[in-house]
């Protein structure tokens, strides 16, 4: 369709259209700037108490503090290094091992159980063992984002491989293709979009993981912030980090989210 | 000359429930160049009958010879063997040319010669304009001639079509049997298809096999001598011997509805 002879109607309803989402956007910073501007005031006509819920003044404050003193950029980069390694390594060994049991329908019935087993575990009460095993460092820290992931990822990629067409299968065994082929030039592009919607759960996921990973054992993120500002009783400290953390949180969805709009584009 | 042999062909299914018996003791020949249908009640064993003559599976006995030796599972003769099924299968990843040459890639043939002889059938057939298209940008009849094209790629000496037509609608599909017709004859090859539509069977085919329902033997096979010049499917529903053959098959189908 050409866009330079629209007619009429159509360039009106184009305009309401766009009227319609800036309205959403607007009335989204809006509540934004509410919230932050009650809060402010609420905090020093002392309504609430400042000690208990902190304010953005005060918040802003430590922020240019932390700033100040170097460590703002580190505490978000350890955070945000640990969340992405162990998001990867939660899809490149979840990805491998679904395609070792889609290959192996024996040890896929054999493993079964244990992979039920391993899902309804909360993860998080392998720490203590962890940080025995690997000592409290970062590596504990993305052992326990990978623990977290891992599982979740096995389940629903395998889930994605075993629902590709049998139809689409058989051709490919009618043009002489074997089981790498078939893995190859069907399953693996079939189930691009099952990857991509487990690569969104572990973004989440692996957020979660190194949050407790760091309440456990770090010196430094976050995680850390978060909790030592608790045992400190800096509500500051805590309301900045868990902005913060949204703010990456929600940057690294949108990353993902991009790649699908990506794949999606080069598909249609 | 048979180019196709098919001896005392069974096939029997086993599963937990028990066993089923599919096909029984089919005996008949292809001969080069010819199109054969066949017609038979569903789920009589129709596209199991495709699957082990494309040695996807292994007869409980008998034997299916293709220019004198023998079909196995795994097949051996795969590259020999062009199979069609009822739906394109085009793969929506994959441009319209990347899938035409996906049983070349897969078998590793792609041989500048190759290459050649697909792109020469890409333009003689129409879908010069399309290499680059992806399949969703395609209609259904279309669609149907990407995936003869990409059977034909590997140059097979004998094309199986399990219902080809099936997912299109009416018009489509007597204006694509035409089409599909006219490719097979061009290209000159042998070709055997299923389907449940015995118009359909009697247009396009020189011969036609009735199935009993399952297990499925083989009840008739019927010559259709049609009084018609340059015979496409479409002409021969007006051969005054059309409606006889029709009846026949019908006869013969004994169909019933319970
Ligand atoms: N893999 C299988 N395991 C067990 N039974 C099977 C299997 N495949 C087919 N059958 C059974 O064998 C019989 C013949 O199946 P087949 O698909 O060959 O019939 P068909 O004539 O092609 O049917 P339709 O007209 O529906 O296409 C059916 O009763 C079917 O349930
Ligand atoms: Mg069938």
């Amino acid at each position: 369709m050409l866009n330079n002879n629209l007619s009429k109607e159509h360039q009106i309803f184009l305009k309401r259209v766009k009227r319609r989402k800036n309205l959403i956007v607007l009335t989204q910073i809006i509540i934004l700037l509410v919230f932050f501007i009650q809060w402010e005031l609420t905090a020093r006509y002392k309504l609430v108490d400042p000690f208990l819920v902190s304010q953005p003044s005060r918040m802003f404050k430590f922020l240019v503090k932390l700033y100040g003193e170097g460590m703002l950029f580190r505490h978000i980069f350890v955070t945000c290094y640990e969340t992405i390694v162990g998001f990867l390594l939660g899809t490149v060994i979840g990805t491998l091992i679904s395609i070792i049991l889609w290959w192996s329908d024996f040890i896929c019935k054999v493993l079964d159980p244990y992979l039920v087993v391993l899902n309804a575990l909360p993860k998080i009460a392998l720490g203590p063992i962890l940080i025995f095993w690997i000592g409290n460092g970062q590596p504990a820290i993305i052992m326990m984002a990978l623990m977290i992931s891992l599982i979740v990822t096995i389940i629903s990629v395998l889930s994605g491989f075993k629902e590709v067409d049998d139809d689409k299968i058989k051709l490919i065994k009618t043009l002489g293709g074997n089981k790498f082929q078939i893995l190859k030039y069907v399953v693996l592009p079939a189930s691009i979009p099952t990857m991509i919607s487990a690569l969104k759960i572990n973004v989440g996921l692996s957020w979660v993981g190194v949050i407790v990973g760091e309440f456990l054992v770090a010196k430094e993120g976050l995680g850390f912030l978060i909790v030592f500002g608790g045992q400190v009783a800096q509500l500051d400290m805590v309301m900045v980090s868990i902005l913060i953390l949204s703010i990456a949180a929600y940057l690294m969805y949108e990353a993902v989210t991009a790649l699908e709009r990506r794949y999606i584009k080069y598909r249609s | 000359m048979a180019l196709l042999k098919i001896e005392n062909l069974s096939m029997r299914y086993h599963t937990l429930e028990g066993e089923t018996p599919a096909l029984n003791n089919l005996n008949f020949e292809v001969n080069s160049g010819e199109f054969v249908s066949i017609v038979g009640p569903s789920g009589c064993g129709k596209s199991t009958l495709l699957s082990l003559i494309a040695g996807l599976i292994h007869p409980s006995e008998g034997k299916i010879l293709l220019n004198n030796k023998e079909i196995q599972n795994p097949c051996n003769e795969c590259s020999k063997i062009g199979y069609m099924l009822q739906k394109d299968h085009l793969f929506e990843w994959r441009t319209i040319y990347k899938n035409i040459t996906l049983g070349l890639e897969i078998q590793g043939k792609l041989s500048s010669e190759n290459i050649q002889r697909v792109d020469y059938m890409i333009k003689k057939y129409g879908l010069e304009n399309f290499k680059n298209y992806y399949p969703q940008q395609l209609s259904g009849g279309m669609r149907q001639r990407v995936a003869l094209i990409r059977t034909l790629a590997v140059n097979p000496e004998i094309l199986l079509l399990d219902e080809p037509f099936s997912a299109l609608d009416y018009q489509t599909r007597l204006a694509v049997s035409d089409e599909i017709y006219k490719i097979i004859k061009d290209e000159g090859k042998t070709a055997v298809m299923v389907t449940h539509d015995i118009s359909e069977a009697i247009a396009i085919a020189d011969r036609v096999i009735i199935l009993t329902k399952r297990p499925a033997e083989i009840k008739d096979i019927l010559n259709i001598n049609l009084s018609i010049e340059n015979r496409t499917p479409l002409k021969s529903r007006e051969a005054p011997e059309f409606r006889h053959y029709f009846n026949a098959i019908w006869k013969e189908l004994d169909v019933h509805v319970e």
